[in-house]
Protein backbone atom coordinates (compact mmCIF):
# COMPACT_ATOMS: atom_id res chain seq x y z
CA UNK A 1 0.00 0.00 0.00
CA UNK A 2 1.82 2.95 -1.18
CA UNK A 3 -0.74 5.21 0.90
CA UNK A 4 0.95 3.98 4.15
CA UNK A 5 4.93 4.65 4.24
CA UNK A 6 7.10 4.11 6.84
CA UNK A 7 10.15 6.82 7.26
CA UNK A 8 13.37 7.37 9.20
CA UNK A 9 15.01 9.95 10.78
CA UNK A 10 17.03 10.02 7.66
CA UNK A 11 14.29 9.45 5.60
CA UNK A 12 11.72 12.04 7.32
CA UNK A 13 13.12 15.14 4.97
CA UNK A 14 12.74 13.69 1.34
CA UNK A 15 9.70 12.05 2.40
CA UNK A 16 7.90 14.64 3.89
CA UNK A 17 9.39 17.92 2.46
CA UNK A 18 9.63 17.01 -0.87
CA UNK A 19 6.44 15.48 -0.95
CA UNK A 20 4.06 16.93 -3.71
CA UNK A 21 0.60 15.82 -1.60
CA UNK A 22 0.01 16.56 1.98
CA UNK A 23 1.42 13.76 4.43
CA UNK A 24 0.27 12.84 8.02
CA UNK A 25 3.25 11.53 10.39
CA UNK A 26 2.65 9.49 12.75
CA UNK A 27 4.18 9.28 15.78
CA UNK A 28 4.30 5.95 17.20
CA UNK A 29 6.05 3.43 19.22
CA UNK A 30 5.31 -0.34 20.11
CA UNK A 31 4.11 -0.54 23.69
CA UNK A 32 1.77 2.22 23.12
CA UNK A 33 -1.86 1.14 23.13
CA UNK A 34 -3.90 3.86 22.35
CA UNK A 35 -1.13 4.18 19.22
CA UNK A 36 -2.72 0.27 18.36
CA UNK A 37 -5.90 1.86 17.91
CA UNK A 38 -5.07 5.19 15.59
CA UNK A 39 -3.30 2.83 13.23
CA UNK A 40 -6.22 0.41 11.49
CA UNK A 41 -7.84 4.74 11.48
CA UNK A 42 -5.30 5.79 9.14
CA UNK A 43 -5.13 3.08 7.59
CA UNK A 44 -8.50 3.67 6.37
CA UNK A 45 -8.17 7.52 6.31
CA UNK A 46 -4.99 7.09 3.32
CA UNK A 47 -6.77 4.51 1.06
CA UNK A 48 -10.21 6.95 1.33
CA UNK A 49 -7.96 9.57 0.26
CA UNK A 50 -5.66 7.83 -1.92
CA UNK A 51 -3.19 9.91 -4.23
CA UNK A 52 -4.08 12.98 -2.15
CA UNK A 53 -2.84 12.30 1.18
CA UNK A 54 -0.06 10.39 2.41
CA UNK A 55 0.22 8.78 5.93
CA UNK A 56 4.14 7.89 6.91
CA UNK A 57 5.14 6.23 9.93
CA UNK A 58 7.65 7.30 12.60
CA UNK A 59 8.71 4.98 15.22
CA UNK A 60 9.94 7.48 17.60
CA UNK A 61 11.69 4.39 19.50
CA UNK A 62 14.02 3.99 16.16
CA UNK A 63 13.70 7.50 15.29
CA UNK A 64 14.30 9.88 18.81
CA UNK A 65 16.07 13.07 16.11
CA UNK A 66 13.12 13.89 14.34
CA UNK A 67 10.28 12.99 16.95
CA UNK A 68 12.66 15.42 19.36
CA UNK A 69 12.77 18.28 16.15
CA UNK A 70 9.10 18.23 16.27
CA UNK A 71 8.55 18.62 20.11
CA UNK A 72 6.69 15.28 20.36
CA UNK A 73 6.95 14.47 23.94
CA UNK A 74 2.78 12.39 23.86
CA UNK A 75 2.32 9.72 21.26
CA UNK A 76 0.18 9.49 19.40
CA UNK A 77 0.63 12.85 17.89
CA UNK A 78 0.01 12.89 14.36
CA UNK A 79 1.03 15.94 12.67
CA UNK A 80 -0.57 17.24 8.72
CA UNK A 81 2.78 18.44 6.61
CA UNK A 82 2.05 20.38 3.60
CA UNK A 83 4.79 21.54 1.11
CA UNK A 84 7.19 20.22 4.23
CA UNK A 85 5.29 22.53 6.72
CA UNK A 86 3.43 21.66 9.83
CA UNK A 87 0.03 22.56 9.42
CA UNK A 88 -2.09 20.67 12.28
CA UNK A 89 -1.66 18.89 14.94
CA UNK A 90 -3.13 15.85 17.28
CA UNK A 91 -2.01 14.79 20.32
CA UNK A 92 -3.17 11.63 21.61
CA UNK A 93 -5.87 8.85 19.55
CA UNK A 94 -8.80 10.13 18.46
CA UNK A 95 -12.12 8.66 16.61
CA UNK A 96 -12.14 8.89 12.47
CA UNK A 97 -14.29 11.67 12.37
CA UNK A 98 -12.56 13.93 15.20
CA UNK A 99 -9.37 13.29 13.07
CA UNK A 100 -10.84 14.27 9.81
CA UNK A 101 -12.35 17.42 10.65
CA UNK A 102 -8.83 18.48 12.22
CA UNK A 103 -7.07 17.84 9.09
CA UNK A 104 -9.45 18.04 6.24
CA UNK A 105 -10.01 21.98 6.00
CA UNK A 106 -6.31 21.73 5.09
CA UNK A 107 -6.32 19.12 2.64
CA UNK B 1 -25.56 -2.20 11.22
CA UNK B 2 -29.15 -1.83 10.60
CA UNK B 3 -30.88 1.48 11.48
CA UNK B 4 -33.42 1.27 13.75
CA UNK B 5 -32.97 -2.61 14.21
CA UNK B 6 -34.22 -4.00 17.57
CA UNK B 7 -31.27 -6.33 19.44
CA UNK B 8 -31.67 -8.59 21.92
CA UNK B 9 -28.62 -7.23 24.09
CA UNK B 10 -26.47 -4.05 23.65
CA UNK B 11 -23.92 -3.56 25.47
CA UNK B 12 -21.95 -0.04 26.32
CA UNK B 13 -18.21 -0.24 27.14
CA UNK B 14 -15.41 -2.56 26.85
CA UNK B 15 -12.97 -2.80 29.46
CA UNK B 16 -13.35 -6.03 31.59
CA UNK B 17 -16.73 -6.02 32.88
CA UNK B 18 -18.54 -5.31 29.55
CA UNK B 19 -16.33 -7.97 27.20
CA UNK B 20 -17.21 -10.10 30.22
CA UNK B 21 -20.36 -9.59 29.26
CA UNK B 22 -20.49 -9.54 26.04
CA UNK B 23 -18.35 -13.38 26.02
CA UNK B 24 -21.70 -14.77 28.28
CA UNK B 25 -24.02 -12.80 26.31
CA UNK B 26 -22.78 -14.37 22.85
CA UNK B 27 -22.26 -17.69 23.88
CA UNK B 28 -25.97 -17.75 25.34
CA UNK B 29 -26.87 -17.11 22.01
CA UNK B 30 -27.84 -13.42 21.82
CA UNK B 31 -26.21 -11.85 19.08
CA UNK B 32 -25.23 -9.10 21.87
CA UNK B 33 -23.77 -5.49 19.98
CA UNK B 34 -21.18 -3.84 21.70
CA UNK B 35 -20.18 -0.14 21.73
CA UNK B 36 -16.92 0.15 22.55
CA UNK B 37 -16.30 3.57 23.08
CA UNK B 38 -13.74 5.90 20.87
CA UNK B 39 -10.59 6.05 20.92
CA UNK B 40 -8.58 8.79 23.20
CA UNK B 41 -5.64 8.30 25.35
CA UNK B 42 -7.57 8.46 28.39
CA UNK B 43 -9.16 5.72 30.12
CA UNK B 44 -12.26 6.42 28.57
CA UNK B 45 -11.29 4.52 25.41
CA UNK B 46 -12.47 0.96 23.94
CA UNK B 47 -10.79 -1.80 26.06
CA UNK B 48 -11.18 0.69 29.03
CA UNK B 49 -8.42 1.64 31.49
CA UNK B 50 -6.47 -1.47 31.14
CA UNK B 51 -5.24 0.26 27.42
CA UNK B 52 -3.15 2.81 29.78
CA UNK B 53 -1.63 0.02 31.88
CA UNK B 54 1.40 -2.48 31.94
CA UNK B 55 1.98 -5.23 33.84
CA UNK B 56 -1.31 -6.37 35.11
CA UNK B 57 0.15 -9.05 38.03
CA UNK B 58 -3.19 -9.79 40.10
CA UNK B 59 -5.31 -11.61 37.26
CA UNK B 60 -5.72 -15.05 37.92
CA UNK B 61 -4.70 -17.31 35.85
CA UNK B 62 -1.31 -15.13 34.69
CA UNK B 63 1.49 -16.86 36.51
CA UNK B 64 4.00 -14.24 35.64
CA UNK B 65 1.64 -11.38 34.64
CA UNK B 66 0.09 -9.83 31.61
CA UNK B 67 -0.08 -6.58 29.37
CA UNK B 68 -2.76 -4.68 30.23
CA UNK B 69 -3.27 -3.67 26.75
CA UNK B 70 -2.78 -7.63 25.66
CA UNK B 71 -5.22 -8.55 28.24
CA UNK B 72 -8.08 -6.43 26.88
CA UNK B 73 -7.13 -7.79 23.06
CA UNK B 74 -7.60 -11.26 24.30
CA UNK B 75 -11.06 -10.72 25.71
CA UNK B 76 -12.31 -8.57 22.36
CA UNK B 77 -10.89 -11.65 20.73
CA UNK B 78 -12.85 -13.78 22.72
CA UNK B 79 -15.99 -12.26 22.97
CA UNK B 80 -15.96 -11.85 18.56
CA UNK B 81 -14.93 -15.64 18.58
CA UNK B 82 -18.24 -16.19 20.02
CA UNK B 83 -20.39 -13.97 17.83
CA UNK B 84 -20.14 -10.45 19.69
CA UNK B 85 -20.95 -7.55 16.95
CA UNK B 86 -18.59 -4.81 18.06
CA UNK B 87 -18.46 -1.55 16.92
CA UNK B 88 -15.79 1.41 17.14
CA UNK B 89 -18.84 4.20 18.66
CA UNK B 90 -20.11 5.63 21.50
CA UNK B 91 -24.04 6.14 22.51
CA UNK B 92 -24.83 9.83 22.40
CA UNK B 93 -27.98 9.57 24.09
CA UNK B 94 -30.30 6.61 25.46
CA UNK B 95 -34.15 6.66 26.33
CA UNK B 96 -34.78 4.06 28.81
CA UNK B 97 -38.24 4.72 28.93
CA UNK B 98 -39.44 3.17 25.92
CA UNK B 99 -39.43 -0.33 25.92
CA UNK B 100 -37.53 -1.67 24.41
CA UNK B 101 -35.09 0.95 24.99
CA UNK B 102 -33.53 3.72 22.12
CA UNK B 103 -30.00 4.21 21.91
CA UNK B 104 -28.65 6.87 19.98
CA UNK B 105 -25.29 6.73 18.02
CA UNK B 106 -23.85 10.21 16.30
CA UNK B 107 -26.08 12.73 16.30
CA UNK B 108 -28.17 12.75 19.71
CA UNK B 109 -31.49 14.95 18.49
CA UNK B 110 -31.82 12.31 15.78
CA UNK B 111 -35.78 11.82 15.99
CA UNK B 112 -35.45 8.08 15.86
CA UNK B 113 -32.30 5.89 17.65
CA UNK B 114 -29.64 4.07 15.87
CA UNK B 115 -30.62 0.75 17.83
CA UNK B 116 -33.16 -0.37 20.38
CA UNK B 117 -32.58 -3.27 23.10
CA UNK B 118 -34.39 -5.33 24.66
CA UNK B 119 -31.88 -5.39 27.93
CA UNK B 120 -29.30 -3.09 27.83
CA UNK B 121 -25.76 -3.76 29.67
CA UNK B 122 -24.31 -0.71 31.15
CA UNK B 123 -20.54 -0.62 31.43
CA UNK B 124 -19.19 2.54 30.97
CA UNK B 125 -17.02 2.44 33.68
CA UNK B 126 -14.51 5.19 34.94
CA UNK B 127 -12.63 7.90 33.35
CA UNK B 128 -9.59 9.72 34.69
CA UNK B 129 -9.97 12.81 36.36
CA UNK B 130 -7.67 15.75 35.27
CA UNK B 131 -6.52 18.71 37.87
CA UNK B 132 -9.03 21.04 35.97
CA UNK B 133 -6.19 23.36 35.72
CA UNK B 134 -5.86 25.66 32.27
CA UNK B 135 -2.25 25.28 31.35
CA UNK B 136 -2.94 21.69 32.13
CA UNK B 137 -4.81 21.44 28.64
CA UNK B 138 -2.46 23.82 27.29
CA UNK B 139 0.82 22.27 28.03
CA UNK B 140 -1.27 18.56 26.99
CA UNK B 141 1.61 16.66 25.19
CA UNK B 142 4.32 19.14 26.02
CA UNK B 143 5.18 17.63 29.14
CA UNK B 144 1.51 16.75 31.10
CA UNK B 145 0.67 13.60 29.93
CA UNK B 146 -2.79 11.29 30.64
CA UNK B 147 -0.65 8.41 29.63
CA UNK B 148 2.66 7.46 31.33
CA UNK B 149 3.33 4.09 29.53
CA UNK B 150 2.76 5.88 26.04
CA UNK B 151 4.54 9.22 27.16
CA UNK B 152 7.43 7.71 29.97
CA UNK B 153 9.89 7.21 26.99
CA UNK B 154 9.99 10.97 26.49
CA UNK B 155 11.33 11.79 30.31
CA UNK B 156 14.59 10.00 29.70
CA UNK B 157 17.13 11.48 32.22
CA UNK B 158 14.11 14.12 33.11
CA UNK B 159 12.37 15.33 36.69
CA UNK B 160 8.68 13.72 36.42
CA UNK B 161 5.96 14.87 38.68
CA UNK B 162 3.18 12.24 39.61
CA UNK B 163 0.33 13.66 41.15
CA UNK B 164 -2.07 11.38 43.23
CA UNK B 165 -1.84 9.12 46.23
CA UNK B 166 -3.59 5.88 45.29
CA UNK B 167 -2.41 2.70 43.73
CA UNK B 168 -2.35 3.89 39.93
CA UNK B 169 -0.43 6.96 41.05
CA UNK B 170 2.51 4.89 42.83
CA UNK B 171 2.39 2.46 39.51
CA UNK B 172 2.89 5.53 37.48
CA UNK B 173 5.59 6.68 39.72
CA UNK B 174 6.96 3.15 39.85
CA UNK B 175 7.19 2.70 35.89
CA UNK B 176 8.10 6.03 35.28
CA UNK B 177 11.42 5.92 37.85
CA UNK B 178 13.12 3.43 34.30
CA UNK B 179 13.08 6.77 32.45
CA UNK B 180 13.41 9.79 34.61
CA UNK B 181 16.36 10.86 37.17
CA UNK B 182 13.74 12.28 39.81
CA UNK B 183 9.99 11.01 40.18
CA UNK B 184 8.39 13.73 42.72
CA UNK B 185 4.80 12.09 43.87
CA UNK B 186 2.76 15.32 44.95
CA UNK B 187 -0.06 14.06 47.58
CA UNK B 188 -2.78 16.23 48.99
CA UNK B 189 -2.78 14.14 52.00
CA UNK B 190 -0.25 12.73 54.65
CA UNK B 191 -1.38 9.27 53.79
CA UNK B 192 -0.87 7.47 50.96
CA UNK B 193 -4.89 5.65 49.45
CA UNK B 194 -2.33 2.92 47.60
CA UNK B 195 -2.22 -0.85 48.86
CA UNK B 196 0.34 -1.76 51.02
CA UNK B 197 2.93 -3.45 48.42
CA UNK B 198 2.62 -0.50 45.87
CA UNK B 199 3.54 2.05 49.23
CA UNK B 200 6.69 -0.80 50.23
CA UNK B 201 7.81 -0.45 46.40
CA UNK B 202 7.77 3.28 46.17
CA UNK B 203 9.39 4.06 49.64
CA UNK B 204 11.73 1.74 48.69
CA UNK B 205 13.06 3.56 45.54
CA UNK B 206 15.42 5.62 45.53
CA UNK B 207 14.43 7.95 42.58
CA UNK B 208 10.39 8.36 44.39
CA UNK B 209 10.64 11.68 46.54
CA UNK B 210 7.13 12.79 48.49
CA UNK B 211 5.72 16.10 48.42
CA UNK B 212 3.03 15.73 51.53
CA UNK B 213 0.23 17.41 52.00
CA UNK B 214 0.36 19.37 48.86
CA UNK B 215 -1.82 20.60 46.15
CA UNK B 216 -1.11 21.72 42.59
CA UNK B 217 -2.41 24.75 41.76
CA UNK B 218 -0.69 26.13 38.28
CA UNK B 219 1.74 24.09 36.24
CA UNK B 220 4.29 26.24 34.39
CA UNK B 221 6.02 26.66 30.98
CA UNK B 222 5.60 28.70 28.02
CA UNK B 223 6.13 26.09 25.30
CA UNK B 224 6.58 23.32 27.16
CA UNK B 225 6.65 21.81 31.54
CA UNK B 226 9.36 23.14 33.22
CA UNK B 227 7.48 23.26 37.00
CA UNK B 228 4.46 23.18 38.98
CA UNK B 229 3.14 25.14 41.53
CA UNK B 230 2.00 23.50 44.89
CA UNK B 231 0.71 24.79 47.96
CA UNK B 232 1.13 23.46 51.18
CA UNK B 233 -2.52 22.41 52.96
CA UNK B 234 -1.82 23.24 56.59
CA UNK B 235 0.41 26.48 56.13
CA UNK B 236 -0.81 27.73 52.76
CA UNK B 237 2.52 28.54 51.90
CA UNK B 238 3.14 27.95 47.93
CA UNK B 239 6.61 26.94 46.53
CA UNK B 240 7.50 25.84 42.64
CA UNK B 241 9.09 22.02 42.01
CA UNK B 242 11.03 22.52 38.90
CA UNK B 243 9.78 19.06 36.09
CA UNK B 244 10.12 18.22 32.71
CA UNK B 245 6.94 16.45 32.87
CA UNK B 246 3.65 16.08 34.56
CA UNK B 247 1.53 12.98 35.18
CA UNK B 248 -2.05 13.15 36.62
CA UNK B 249 -2.85 10.09 38.95
CA UNK B 250 -5.80 11.52 40.83
CA UNK B 251 -8.44 9.03 40.78
CA UNK B 252 -11.58 8.21 38.59
CA UNK B 253 -15.28 9.34 37.93
CA UNK B 254 -17.99 7.35 36.96
CA UNK B 255 -18.89 7.56 33.51
CA UNK B 256 -22.78 8.48 34.03
CA UNK B 257 -23.57 11.25 31.99
CA UNK B 258 -25.58 9.40 29.75
CA UNK B 259 -28.05 8.09 31.91
CA UNK B 260 -28.41 11.53 34.31
CA UNK B 261 -32.37 11.69 35.08
CA UNK B 262 -33.28 8.19 34.22
CA UNK B 263 -31.59 5.40 36.40
CA UNK B 264 -30.32 5.88 40.07
CA UNK B 265 -26.97 7.92 40.65
CA UNK B 266 -25.36 7.73 44.48
CA UNK B 267 -23.98 10.63 45.61
CA UNK B 268 -20.77 10.01 44.39
CA UNK B 269 -22.08 9.71 40.76
CA UNK B 270 -22.14 5.73 40.30
CA UNK B 271 -25.09 3.90 39.02
CA UNK B 272 -26.82 2.47 42.25
CA UNK B 273 -27.40 -1.66 41.60
CA UNK B 274 -29.44 -4.20 43.63
CA UNK B 275 -30.45 -7.98 43.58
CA UNK B 276 -26.99 -8.46 41.59
CA UNK B 277 -26.85 -5.73 38.30
CA UNK B 278 -30.40 -4.89 37.90
CA UNK B 279 -30.77 -0.98 37.80
CA UNK B 280 -34.28 0.97 38.86
CA UNK B 281 -35.37 0.39 35.14
CA UNK B 282 -36.16 -3.54 34.39
CA UNK B 283 -33.90 -4.65 31.66
CA UNK B 284 -30.89 -1.99 32.33
CA UNK B 285 -28.31 -3.32 34.07
CA UNK B 286 -25.03 -1.93 35.42
CA UNK B 287 -21.73 -3.81 35.95
CA UNK B 288 -18.00 -2.89 36.61
CA UNK B 289 -16.43 0.52 37.74
CA UNK B 290 -19.59 2.48 36.70
CA UNK B 291 -21.34 0.67 39.30
CA UNK B 292 -18.45 -0.11 41.98
CA UNK B 293 -16.90 2.60 43.92
CA UNK B 294 -15.88 -0.26 46.33
CA UNK B 295 -13.58 -2.58 44.39
CA UNK B 296 -12.89 -1.69 40.85
CA UNK B 297 -10.44 -4.28 39.86
CA UNK B 298 -10.00 -5.76 36.39
CA UNK B 299 -11.12 -8.89 38.27
CA UNK B 300 -14.31 -8.28 40.14
CA UNK B 301 -15.22 -5.68 36.79
CA UNK B 302 -14.86 -9.19 34.97
CA UNK B 303 -17.22 -10.62 37.20
CA UNK B 304 -20.07 -8.09 37.70
CA UNK B 305 -19.83 -8.29 33.67
CA UNK B 306 -20.48 -12.05 34.12
CA UNK B 307 -23.32 -11.34 36.22
CA UNK B 308 -24.98 -8.57 34.11
CA UNK B 309 -25.27 -10.95 31.08
CA UNK B 310 -26.65 -13.84 33.11
CA UNK B 311 -29.60 -11.40 34.82
CA UNK B 312 -30.15 -9.77 31.10
CA UNK B 313 -30.38 -13.90 29.81
CA UNK B 314 -32.92 -14.20 32.56
CA UNK B 315 -34.46 -11.04 32.41
CA UNK B 316 -34.90 -11.58 28.32
CA UNK B 317 -36.54 -15.64 29.24
CA UNK B 318 -38.72 -13.93 31.56
CA UNK B 319 -40.31 -11.83 29.07
CA UNK B 320 -40.41 -14.83 26.47
CA UNK B 321 -42.68 -16.61 28.79
CA UNK B 322 -45.03 -13.73 30.17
Amino acid sequence: MDDVITISDDTFDEAVGLSDIPVVVDFWAEWCGPCKVVAPILDEIASAHSGKLKVAKLNVDDNPRTAQRFQVMSIPTLLLFKNGEAQARIVGARSKTQILSEFEPHL
Amino acid sequence: MESGATREVVILGSGPAGLTAAIYAARGELKPVVLEGEPSSSSDQPGGQLMLTTEVENFPGFTHGVLGPELMVSMRAQAERFGAEIHTERASRVDLTSDPVGIWIGDPKAPDPTLRARALIIATGARSLMLGLENESRLLGYGVSTCATCDGFFFREKRIVVVGGGDSALEEALFLTKFGDSVTVVHRRKELRASKIMQDRAFKNEKITFRWDSVVTDILGNERVSGVRVREANTGEESEIGTDGVFVAIGHAPSTELFAGQLEIDEAGYLVTHDGTETNVPGVFACGDVQDHVYRQAVTAAGSGCMAAIDAERYLASLASS
